[in-house]
């Protein structure tokens, strides 16, 4: 594989809650690179930490949260080493945020028209009427119909689908050059769903920007992204690009993911949920945090963390299987493609 | 908005009616005969017969009530029984009074109220907020009219500030101010306090910081206006017990307003006048509803009209 530019490199990205005394770490030691005009999804169950790690990035985390470590080098300037006033004119501006809650994530005291000045605005300096012109030109470019009058008109008068257009529309106001979509779609209706996924796409080809793709839905993941950051547990434990990952992945975690989700490409005889359950924060195991779900753990993997390593064709496993460490069955197959017949 | 407030207009209607019968049945519900008690207790029959004629006493009760409605639109309330000078000539005077004394109060509280909120809010559980929010308790429980008698121990006989009584020139203004205005400053704050803290966790306050929103903007122009909302209701509510507030205050300044005029007509059992403070105060009280409703509107769009 080729050596593309990357336009973020997340490095050990360590984020934690402080609660009455107890650190709760909800993003322990998370990398993984962006590469220039793709798509990263970033896949995790419920509380693995992606939001947590999405918002760090643009330093969104309010007390009592705390990033405590890592490097965030965005275009190869680390935005931990920036002051207040230096993030803020990435915000909004060359890196944009789009998030789960369309319906909440508007002010409702505000018309959708003055909420989308206001990144111009800031950003560019753009009056009232120039920004009432643009606004009104990215509520069309996001396909909202008659934008003249929605420009005018509050949250409450659109739906949740338009909401998640407006909050697109707003993200691109000042043509970011990476969109981070935190589960844009989960709040939404299927079909909507489908619409602002293909929307996104269509506007990363237009523009050029770079995309981080938050989901817990493996389906998006298939129809959206060029690379994968598997999370679990606050912590990555899979990186690869999107085919390799779907054809040959190799974390026992992203092959249950994949076992528990039903596919069009391959027949399955059954879907098969990943057993047990995710630690609470407090609890969490000492060695692998998969471990005590997983069906190849070991005395190693239950007492010792692995580290995330390279495998070779830019992919990355944190798991004892793929080191010389191992001490299970050295013939372990953790993906079996022949339980599945290839199906064209 | 217009049908909005025409029909809150309409709806004020049936209110007023109500507020009128009861001012009216104020003369009728009291024991004994209007006119005897208009009189005077050794009065002639004479007199009281020619009271009756006059009051209209002896017509129905339906029509002595629309008698004295259209009176009252006019704001004709008869002749106070003490001095039989129009009833207008005590109140209007009084009223502007009580009226300056309100409205001073509700600024001073609305001001301070808000300040002291926001900066508890945006401090929470630094030494400004605790302190604010002691301050808050303490202003809110204490009684005015003893606040008030403390501050003129204070301000006025200890320190010589303040004159300790009377209404018109600065120096006598700023005691009663304090005094009237204090619990509803308290309460505003509070309400602004655990307000903003609601809002300044809402989502949209995060999309507005991911926007590249200075943290300033953040609070006083997205947080706050959302925050005000509830507040607005509560500025409203504040301003009806500060009209009740202002009798004591009142009492206690020496301040010739319509507070102690009420007060001093019932004891007089002053009717006509009785009628006109109460009637007054209960349509402020019921036109300052109307206006919070109005700016709660204005404030919050998504509020479904019917
Ligand atoms: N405000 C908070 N206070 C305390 N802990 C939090 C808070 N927000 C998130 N966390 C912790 O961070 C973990 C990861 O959360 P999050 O990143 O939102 O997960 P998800 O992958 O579903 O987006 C949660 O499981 C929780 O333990
Ligand atoms: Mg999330």
């Amino acid at each position: 594989m080729k050596q593309e530019e990357n336009i973020l490199e997340v490095k050990d990205l360590r984020t934690s809650f402080f609660i009455e005394g107890e650190e709760v770490k909800a993003v322990d030691g998370v990398t993984f690179d962006v590469p220039k005009g793709q798509t990263l999804g970033i896949v995790g169950e419920s509380g693995s930490g992606k939001s947590i790690s999405a918002l760090s990035i643009l330093q969104l985390i309010g007390h009592p949260g705390k990033i405590v470590g890592g490097e965030i080098n965005f275009k190869g300037e680390n935005l931990l080493d920036f002051s207040e006033k230096q993030i803020r004119q990435i915000r909004g501006n060359k890196i944009s945020m789009i998030f789960q809650e369309p319906m909440t994530s508007l002010n409702p005291t505000y018309t959708v028209g003055q909420q989308i000045r206001e990144a111009l605005k800031i950003h560019q300096g753009l009056g009232k009427q120039k920004g009432t012109d643009k606004a009104i030109e990215l509520l069309e470019l996001v396909g909202i119909p008659s934008p003249q009058k929605r420009v005018t008109q509050y949250p409450f008068e659109l739906s949740g689908g338009m909401r998640q257009r407006v909050m697109i529309a707003m993200a691109l106001a000042c043509n970011p050059e990476l969109l981070i979509a935190d589960e844009p779609t989960t709040a939404l209706d299927v079909t909507i769903q489908a619409q602002i996924l293909e929307l996104i796409k269509e506007l990363q080809q237009e523009i050029g920007m770079s995309v981080i793709m938050i989901t817990h839905d493996l389906g998006v993941v298939a129809e959206t992204c060029d690379y994968v950051a598997v999370m679990y547990c606050g912590k990555v434990v899979e990186y690869a690009d999107v085919r390799t990952l779907f054809k040959n992945p190799r974390h026992p975690y992203t092959v249950g993911l994949l076992n528990s989700l039903p596919r069009s490409d391959v027949d399955q005889e059954e879907l098969i949920p990943i057993k047990g359950t995710v630690p609470p924060p407090h609890d969490m195991p000492e060695g692998c945090r998969f471990a005590p779900r997983c069906p190849f753990a070991t005395d190693l993997c239950h007492n010792h963390l692995p580290e995330l390593k390279d495998v070779g064709d830019g992919e990355q496993i944190r798991c004892w299987i793929y080191t010389d460490e191992w001490d299970g069955d050295p013939e372990v197959k953790v993906y079996e493609p022949e339980r599945t017949s290839e199906n064209k | 908005m217009t049908t909005f407030i025409i029909r809150r207009l309409l709806q004020l209607i049936p209110v007023l009616i109500g507020v009128t019968i009861l001012v009216f049945s104020l003369m009728h519900l009291t024991p004994g005969n209007p006119a005897m008690i208009l009189a005077g207790e050794n009065a002639p029959d004479a007199t009281v017969q020619a009271i009756e004629q006059r009051l209209g006493l002896n017509d129905p009760l339906p029509i002595q009530y629309f008698n004295f409605l259209a009176d009252a639109i006019r704001l004709d309330f008869g002749v106070s029984m003490r001095d039989n000078l129009p009833v207008a000539d005590h109140v209007m005077p009084r009223f502007w009074v009580t009226l300056e004394l309100a409205i001073y109060s509700t600024i001073f509280s609305i001001f301070l109220g808000l300040i002291a909120g926001i900066v508890s809010a945006v401090r929470q559980y630094t030494i400004s907020d605790i302190s604010i929010m002691i301050v808050a308790l303490f202003g809110l429980s204490m009684p005015n009219f003893w606040l008030g008698l403390m501050l003129i121990q204070y301000f006025s006989i200890n320190l010589g500030w303040f004159d300790p009584t009377g209404w018109g020139s600065p120096n006598q203004l700023v005691l009663p101010i304090i005094t009237l205005g204090t619990a509803g400053a308290a309460i505003i704050a509070r309400m602004t306090r655990s307000s903003m803290l609601d809002v300044i966790q809402q989502d949209y306050i995060r999309t507005a910081r991911a926007k590249g929103v200075r943290e300033r903007y953040v609070v006083y122009k997205h947080a706050l206006k959302n925050a005000l909302i509830p507040v607005v209701t509560v500025i409203g509510l504040q301003f009806g017990a500060l009209l009740a507030g202002t009798v004591l205050t009142e009492t206690v300044f020496a301040i010739n307003g319509m507070g102690r005029l009420l007060i001093d007509s019932i004891q007089a059992r002053d009717f006509p006048v009785v009628q006109a403070c109460v009637l007054i105060i209960a349509v402020i009280f019921v036109l300052v509803n109307l206006i919070v409703d109005i700016s709660y509107r204005l404030l919050n769009k998504r509020i479904d009209l019917d």
